[in-house]
């Protein structure tokens, strides 16, 4: 019920971020998803992200497709403007709203169907041009809105709720992802918020296209037995490559790990990735092996999670386009129109 | 080879020269210097390119009509051919008018069969001269075209000085390339003068005809438009006709919006993967607060139409630039056609109706396209700038441009952060004033206040989602009041009473201004008088519905199959479509005076007894 209000009664004792904001402050209207669905998940780690961050609320923007996952936009951040845009095509939104305003934090939500399907082109095109923002796909396998079909990221032989088996190859996005130059790249699952949560800080940090899969379990169409996108069987198979710790540079690192398990990785604007391995053999920096690693455990039907690639000298769409650091959304008629001479001068180069 | 006829045609100042060329063979340098030569002595042309959909070895045409009378239409027919592709020798040579003539390549002899008796044929052994001047294959092609200028200047009388003049502005700092055209230019001349009678009874005196005006093509003074409108966000995707506009927006923003000091520019162009992102990044760009455009063809615009519908039921600004083209499907991409009004009008599913503007010639593309920005932002809705490929890729004589520095960018009802905490009441799509034009907001504008979620599904007047019927149709009904709203900010109809009273008017847009001109004077002349009226913009304004009132019969001449501006008249200004009648031409050339003529003519024959004699008693529209 989005046009019902959610109540606005604060605990007095809530925890506040360095703005004063308590977490009620990034949350947004009640969820019209069925209950126990991984996308509300996703959406109290967007929560907890921006709250960490002492991100406020209305230096974001969230834009979103069409489906179940594209709805949720609409249950956090609620002080942000939102843009429910068309199936498919939120990227190419994003793209123009970035380049509009550069100060703004870019969110983009989306799902299997939206990207995967309808969107794979756009989704491409996104990451190509490196635009800085996140990009959350909530990834369920299945059609939710429209009650229960495959999409392009079930699995070949998983089963739909009525049994029937999945004949075409899963697109894998993250794959897909690394294949088209995103500078950052992470794979989550809805049921694990302690892995989540600190990657999508990470992804709001870095500078350029971050892209987050995020596996996340329909409870109402895909959650059975010969699902591979169920509760049960991520929990079964999710082979957790490394855990993550943002910490902007103001924060004393205060955990100590053991030599050799732990590496930092300090981004553009000076904030650190503590990253702790726990497969000794994965290298984020690494995308040739990175791509044989997922390519390796998908075979096997081992959901790989964690920050999977990391570019972390990346760049965006506004370096490459060389415009100038105002918002072009704020130039005025003198820095954007020539005028009466200047239009003289080209009436004569035009006799 | 022919002899010399005894009716030659002999014409000052008023004549049609084609080049009929290979693409790709460089000749398009040579016949532009050629049109331009003319309007440096002061002479008026018309000049049109007619080219294939091909990069290289296909026909490709150059008609310039030299018109001391400043008419900028094509007239039809060609008084003298400049037959440079055997390809299509047969088709060009049938289409010189009587006592016309043919000039040619004369190095390889062609049978008598392929010549005509009754025009001049003019020979000059072109390959030949080029083969014994130069060792370079390239520079034998190239060459040849400016050596057929030299001829040319010399058989029509044009001041060779003000080719060299051209020439040495277009090769200002490359002295060795001005050189050896100012040679291969001499020898053309001087072959001419020494084999032919120069100049002939064709020819080009000097005049004081041109003035101020301009020489420019429509995608380019489009492109300067949104320059000077503001738009700082581009988005395209190439398509014939209209990838110009936006290469010449990247020309015009590299001089004019680039920080000469640190290189960073006050714009971002993106060629997008295709015309759905194209107008996605403009709806996004707008709807963060950008000025933002796309230029795309009518194929462009059906895949545009899921977004447009978004953009008209969100109320998001968006300007279009659509260079028609022939159509439907992949239908004619390098010819002309004004067959897209129907599918911008009513572009998207659902209920939708959009703002359409009409430039008559690159003038007014820079003029309009300027405006559409304002238009946009202040109605909140995608406005299509409706050119054509003769408007857009074709140099128009045309008027300057003209600029009020006065003039300041109209954002339209954005709502600031002042505002706000003032304690206005915000409701992104509450009607305030009664205009049907609701307020927004910027992204990031408030911490606190004046936030909203943008969708396509049904809102209440605060954004808030609902599936209410009631809410739905209170919407809608805004929104058709913001399209009345639009009625009265559009340009009007330019409206011109005919030299005497008549009982008949005529009705037209965009690019058929050019042969319309000299179609009416030339029906005058016959005695068929005609109020006129130009329509400038979607939806009509009340002048528009009026004008048609005032007659008992009006003639809409346009350029596609369907009468679609009649359909749009009759549907929108609830028109007895008796009362229209059509003059349409659709085979992808520009429509001509002498069709526009014939048809007028023959129909006032048939549908207005008497049209040209006075009758008293009939309201005029001023």
């Amino acid at each position: 019920m989005t046009y019902l209000a959610k109540p606005r009664l604060h605990h007095p004792e809530l925890p506040k971020n360095a703005l004063g904001h308590t977490r009620r402050d990034y949350e947004g209207a009640i969820s019209t998803l069925c209950a126990g669905c991984g996308h509300d998940s996703i959406s109290a780690a967007i929560i907890q992200a921006f709250f960490d961050l002492d991100i406020a609320p209305h230096r974001v923007a969230k834009l979103s497709g069409i489906g179940c996952s594209s709805k949720t936009p609409t249950y956090f951040l609620g002080n942000s403007h939102g843009f429910n845009s068309v199936h498919g095509r939120m990227p190419s939104v994003l793209t123009g709203t970035a380049l509009a305003n550069r100060d703004l934090i870019y969110l983009g939500v989306s799902g299997d169907g939206d990207s995967a399907s309808i969107g794979l082109g756009q989704f491409a095109h996104v990451l190509r041009r490196g635009v800085n923002m996140v990009y959350i796909v909530e990834n369920n396998g299945v059609y939710g809105l429209t009650k229960g079909q495959f999409s392009a990221t079930a699995d070949r032989g998983s089963r739909s709720k009525r049994g029937a088996a999945n004949n075409d190859e899963p697109i894998d996005l993250v794959l897909l992802a690394l294949a088209l130059g995103a500078t950052f790249v992470a794979r989550g699952f809805s049921g694990d918020k302690a892995q989540l949560v600190p990657l999508i800080k990470a992804a709001v940090m870095h500078r350029g296209a971050a892209f987050i899969d995020v596996i996340s379990p329909c409870v109402a169409f895909n959650n059975h037995p010969g699902s591979t996108k169920s509760y049960d069987y991520v929990r079964e198979h999710n082979e957790a490559v490394n855990r993550l710790d943002f910490m902007p540079e103001r924060e004393p690192i205060g955990v100590e790990y053991p030599e050799g398990d732990a590496r930092d990785i300090v981004l553009h604007d000076g904030g650190t990735l503590r990253l702790r391995k726990l497969d000794a053999g994965y290298d984020p920096s690494d995308k040739v092996r990175a791509m044989s690693f997922l390519e390796a455990h998908r075979a096997r039907g081992e959901v790989v999670t964690g920050l999977l690639y990391l570019r972390a000298d990346s760049n965006d769409m506004h370096a490459a386009l060389q415009t100038v650091d105002a918002p072009l959304n704020a130039l005025s008629d003198a820095d954007l129109v020539p005028g009466s001479v200047v239009l003289g001068g080209v009436n004569a180069s035009l006799r | 080879m022919a002899t010399v006829h005894p009716a030659r045609l002999a014409r000052v100042n008023d004549f049609v020269v084609k080049f009929a060329n290979v693409n790709g063979s460089g000749s398009a340098s040579a016949n532009g210097l050629f049109a331009r030569a003319i309007l440096r002595m002061g002479v008026p042309v018309a000049a049109r390119n007619i080219f294939p959909s091909n990069i290289q070895g296909l026909p490709t045409w150059y008609e310039v009509r030299i018109v001391e009378a400043g008419w900028r239409g094509r007239r039809g027919g060609v008084d003298f051919m400049v037959a440079m592709n055997p390809q299509t020798w047969d088709k060009d040579v049938a289409e010189i008018e009587s006592g016309g003539y043919l000039f040619h390549d004369s190095t390889r002899p062609l049978p008598a069969s392929r010549f005509r008796e009754d025009i001049i044929t003019l020979g000059m052994p072109l390959t030949a001269i080029c083969n014994a001047q130069y060792a370079d294959p390239r520079q034998r092609q190239l060459f040849k075209n400016i050596i057929y200028l030299g001829a040319l200047s010399a058989l029509f009388g044009i001041d060779v000085a003000e080719i060299e003049r051209l020439l040495a502005e277009q090769y200002r700092g490359k002295e060795a390339l001005l050189d050896s055209n100012r040679k291969a230019l001499a020898l053309g001349r001087e072959h001419a003068l020494a084999s032919f009678d120069c100049p002939l009874g064709l020819r080009v005196e000097r005049r004081d005809r041109v003035g101020s005006r301009i020489f420019v093509d429509g995608n380019s003074a489009a492109a300067l438009g949104a320059l000077y409108g503001g738009a700082t966000v581009a988005a395209w995707y190439p398509i014939t006709p209209s990838s110009s506009l936006a290469e010449s927006f990247a020309k015009w923003c590299g001089k004019f919006r680039t920080d000469p000091a640190t290189g960073r520019r006050r714009y971002a162009i993106v060629q997008a993967e295709d015309e759905l992102a194209s107008i996605g990044i403009v709806i996004g760009a707008a709807w963060n607060g950008a000025r933002a455009f796309t230029a795309t063809s009518g194929p462009g615009i059906s895949l545009m139409q899921e977004f447009l519908g978004l953009a008209y039921f969100a109320e998001i600004p968006a300007v279009l630039f659509d260079v028609q083209r022939g159509s439907p499907s992949t239908g004619m991409p390098t010819r002309t056609q004004q067959a897209d009004l129907l599918s911008c009008a009513y572009a998207s599913h659902g209920d939708t109706r959009h703002v359409l503007l009409f430039p008559e010639d690159p003038r007014e593309c820079f003029e309009l396209g300027a405006l559409a920005f304002d238009l946009a932002d202040r109605l909140q809705t995608p406005v299509f700038v409706m050119l054509d490929l003769d408007i857009g890729m074709q140099d128009w004589l045309c008027e300057p441009f003209a600029w009020d520095d006065r003039k300041t960018m109209d954002r339209g009802k954005v709502m600031t952060a002042q505002e706000l905490d003032a304690g206005r009441d915000f409701g992104r799509y509450l009607d305030v004033d009664g205009d049907g034009i609701p307020w927004r907001t910027y992204p990031g504008a408030h911490p606190s206040k004046g936030s909203y979620f943008t969708r396509g599904t049904t809102k209440d007047r605060y954004a808030r989602y609902t599936e209410e019927g009631p809410a739905y149709v209170d919407n809608m009904q805004r929104l058709q009041r913001k399209f009345e709203t639009a009625r009265t900010l559009l340009p009007g109809p330019e409206i011109t009473d005919a030299s005497q009273p008549t009982t008949a008017g005529v009705i037209w847009f965009g690019s058929t201004g050019a042969a319309m001109a000299e179609s009416l004077a030339e029906l005058e002349r016959r005695g068929i008088h005609l109020d006129r009226m130009r329509i400038r913009a979607f939806p009509f304004h009340d002048a528009v519905a009026e004008f048609i009132a005032a007659h008992e019969h009006v003639f809409v001449v346009e350029q596609n199959r369907d009468a679609q501006l009649k359909m749009l008249l009759v549907n929108e200004c609830r028109i007895d479509p008796a009362r229209l009648s059509s003059v349409l031409h659709y085979d992808g050339t520009p429509i001509t005076e002498r069709m526009i003529t014939r048809e007028i003519a023959e129909q006032a024959r048939l549908f207005v007894p008497g049209l040209g004699f006075q009758r008293p008693g009939i309201r005029k529209v001023s």
